[in-house]
């Protein structure tokens, strides 16, 4: 009877990791439903985008508050996870405080730096609370985050403080400890005698652990998945000129057999659909962009379209895509492949009225902190606006047709060109 | 002006140490073409031999690219390289941001490999090698300026310093805007906004931007793009009848300044 508790410890270990495992599995799925692109050339150029923008939270640190706010949470986050392999040895082996013995004065050291942590992510959490919901920060009450989204912002942070909580009250609660922060809880527990505290540390150990399983399997249906994918989408990000557009070369090949014909393979296969309409479209780096979205706004805080009340928000067009792209999912999970539901990502989740309204400035590309495109995806979704449904504004139209004929965006005469040599 | 073309130039058996990329702005829009002539003007006084393409250049296929259209984009890019690659061409300059952001960074793909600098760019290195002399007693001398990053030039390709370079060698006081640099605001005209009408929304970005240029108090907006140029003097005219804070492109600001 007595390795009971040791068991059901295990059992739930496993089981919570298998989960998570499984889930994980199938959102790399997910992503693996997009196109294949190589993102592999220029290691040294990776490793140093992982160790800058998602390590050293570079781009975070535009707004230095917010920055150290984020990152006290972030390195509590690290390194309160070293104590969790104590907790899961306790765990599994029955024993209590399995390190303490070895690290001697040390153990203490750290035990203190945790609750230290502890105490500052608590700190931390309560900011961010209120920037949401009293302070009420533009980005973060816009109406992109109306309903789960904005639930979900909110119960992270609780999360959060309630892990932090437990895992302090679990270490007041323990008559053998004196630590710096949840000493200040024990007088509070005073009264209790020490059947009672046995039983508050113990619900408190449970509930922590517990606590913290449930928050990673939680992950994978959050905005907080970001904490995982952060790192491989650095490691992805593109490392070519913001300015540089994705070629397509079936059309630079279309245009070239059509003005050198000797160079048209006579096998040459149709070519593919053009633009992207669904998920499915889109580059596996821009699915996992979506999956890698915390939904903070930075983007669309700067985006001159969204600043200036137009329906376009990039962070929309990310939150949308992963919508989608969970639904295309669920499908296949269903059907065992992808059943055509006659929706798309384009038209029943990201409207022509939104994508027209770029600019394509890069100001979102620029500000987010996980090495999102947001662009990338409006423009592949304009092209196959443009070349798949041949809708353009009128314009759009006259501006094609402009090009085509007299060689400018205008109407001038290409003779007129080099007119301007012959004014005064 | 006497501006030579790259098909003279070839039949008179020479060939130009840059091409000077117009861009249709620059060639067609009344506004922009001062700035191309500005520009010409400056490469003449210090002794660049450049040329154009003239009635062979066309439009570089950016604004149909960026509206969607992959297609005529390939047909333009596929029509100026082939004259270009003729011409043998291997040094490009621009006064255009669009254009420069195409050539430098699109065309390379598509068989198109040259080297290809920004105005701002060039007319730094013409100042530091002491090609052009900035006058003692120019007329921007104790002036204030705040200068409007181009997206195309700023966040595409990362050159916020070559035209701040320039106008600090005037001896003007460089006031920022709010937001510059990499957190630059956009005029509005990116992405071929230049072309339609803008989607329905609160304020249009030109005026957004206009007021931040305003709030500057500076006396005078400098552009390093033809369409910034349009967006941001329609937005500061349409702001407010007394300011008259002109925008000026880097290349009429300083033709006005060299000895």
């Amino acid at each position: 009877m007595e390795f009971i508790s040791n068991i059901i410890f295990l059992l739930l270990t496993v089981i919570a990791f298998y989960i998570f495992a499984k889930k994980i599995l199938r959102i790399k799925r997910n992503i693996h439903l997009g196109k294949s692109i190589e993102l592999n050339d220029q290691p040294l150029a990776r490793w140093k985008n992982v160790f800058m923008l998602a390590l050293g939270q570079k781009k975070m640190f535009r707004n230095i508050p917010v920055a150290l706010l984020h990152l006290i949470i972030y390195v509590g986050f690290i390194i309160i996870n070293i104590e969790l392999l104590e907790i899961i040895i306790d765990g599994i082996a029955g024993t209590h405080r399995f390190f303490a013995p070895f690290l001697g004065g040390l153990y203490p050291f750290l035990i203190n730096s945790f609750e230290i942590l502890a105490f500052l992510v608590f700190i931390a959490c309560i900011f961010f609370l209120s920037r949401r919901n009293i302070l009420r920060v533009k980005r973060l009450i816009s109406n992109d985050l109306t309903g789960w989204p904005k639930t979900d912002a909110n119960l992270i942070l609780v999360i959060e403080m309630v892990l932090m909580g437990l895992f302090l009250t679990m270490n007041a609660a323990d008559p053998s400890a004196n630590f710096i922060i949840s000493s200040w809880i024990k007088p509070s527990l005073s009264n209790l005698n020490e059947h009672q505290l046995h039983t508050i540390e113990q619900s408190a150990w449970w509930m922590h652990i517990l606590g913290i399983y449930g928050f990673m399997n939680y992950l994978p249906y959050s905005k907080h998945l970001h904490i995982v994918l952060a790192f491989p989408n650095a490691y992805y990000a593109s490392l070519e000129p913001k300015g540089k557009m994705h070629n397509m070369v079936a059309i630079q090949n279309e245009v070239l057999y059509a003005m050198q014909p000797e160079l048209a393979p006579t096998n040459a296969a149709a070519p593919e659909k053009f633009g992207a309409k669904d998920v499915m479209d889109l580059s596996w780096k821009n699915l996992m962009d979506a999956y890698s979205c915390t939904e903070c706004g930075r983007c669309s805080a700067a985006c001159p379209a969204n600043s200036t009340g137009k329906l376009l928000s990039p962070r929309k067009i990310m939150m949308d895509t992963r919508d989608r792209l969970e639904i295309v999912g669920k499908n296949i999970d269903a059907n065992g492949q992808f059943i055509d539901d006659g929706k798309s990502l384009l038209n029943d989740h990201i409207t022509i009225e939104e994508l027209r309204a770029c600019t394509t400035c890069n100001a979102c590309v620029e500000e987010c902190p996980v090495s999102i495109s947001p662009m990338d995806i409006i423009v592949e979704l304009r092209r196959s606006l443009i070349m798949e449904d041949s809708n353009a504004p009128s314009e759009w139209n006259g501006m094609f047709s402009n090009i085509e004929n007299n060689f400018a965006p205008w109407k001038f005469a290409p003779d007129d060109r080099d007119a301007w040599t012959k004014q005064s | 002006m006497k501006v030579s073309t790259m098909a003279e130039m070839m039949a008179a058996g020479t060939k130009p140490e840059v091409l000077f990329w117009v861009g249709c702005a620059g060639s067609f829009d009344q506004r922009a073409q001062k700035i191309t002539k500005a520009f010409a003007t400056i490469l003449d006084k210090a002794g660049v031999v450049y040329a154009i393409l003239g009635k062979e250049e066309a439009c570089t296929g950016d604004p149909a690219r960026r509206a969607g259209n992959e297609f005529m984009f390939q047909m333009m890019a596929y029509q100026n390289i082939q004259v270009m690659n003729a011409y043998e061409i291997k040094k490009i300059v621009t006064t255009c941001p669009h254009c420069f952001n195409t050539l430098k960074n699109e065309y390379p793909a598509l068989g198109g490999n040259y080297d290809v600098i920004h105005h701002t760019q060039f007319l730094q290195e013409l100042i530091e090698t002491g090609k052009i002399k900035i006058s003692d007693s120019n007329e921007w001398k104790g002036k204030t300026i705040t200068y409007h990053d181009s997206c195309y030039l700023g966040r595409a390709n990362d050159i916020y310093e070559a035209p701040r370079k320039v106008l600090e060698s005037l001896d003007i006081e460089l006031k920022e805007m709010r937001r510059c640099k990499s957190k630059g605001l956009c005029c509005g005209a990116g992405g071929a906004q230049m072309f339609k009408e803008e989607e329905k929304g609160d304020k249009r970005v030109n005026m957004e931007r206009a007021d931040e240029a305003i709030e500057t108090k500076a006396d005078f907006v400098a552009s390093a793009c033809p369409f910034c140029n349009t967006m941001m003097t329609d937005g500061i005219k349409n702001r407010d009848e007394e300011v008259k804070t002109e925008v000026l492109d880097i290349a009429e600001i300083i033709v006005k300044a060299i000895q």
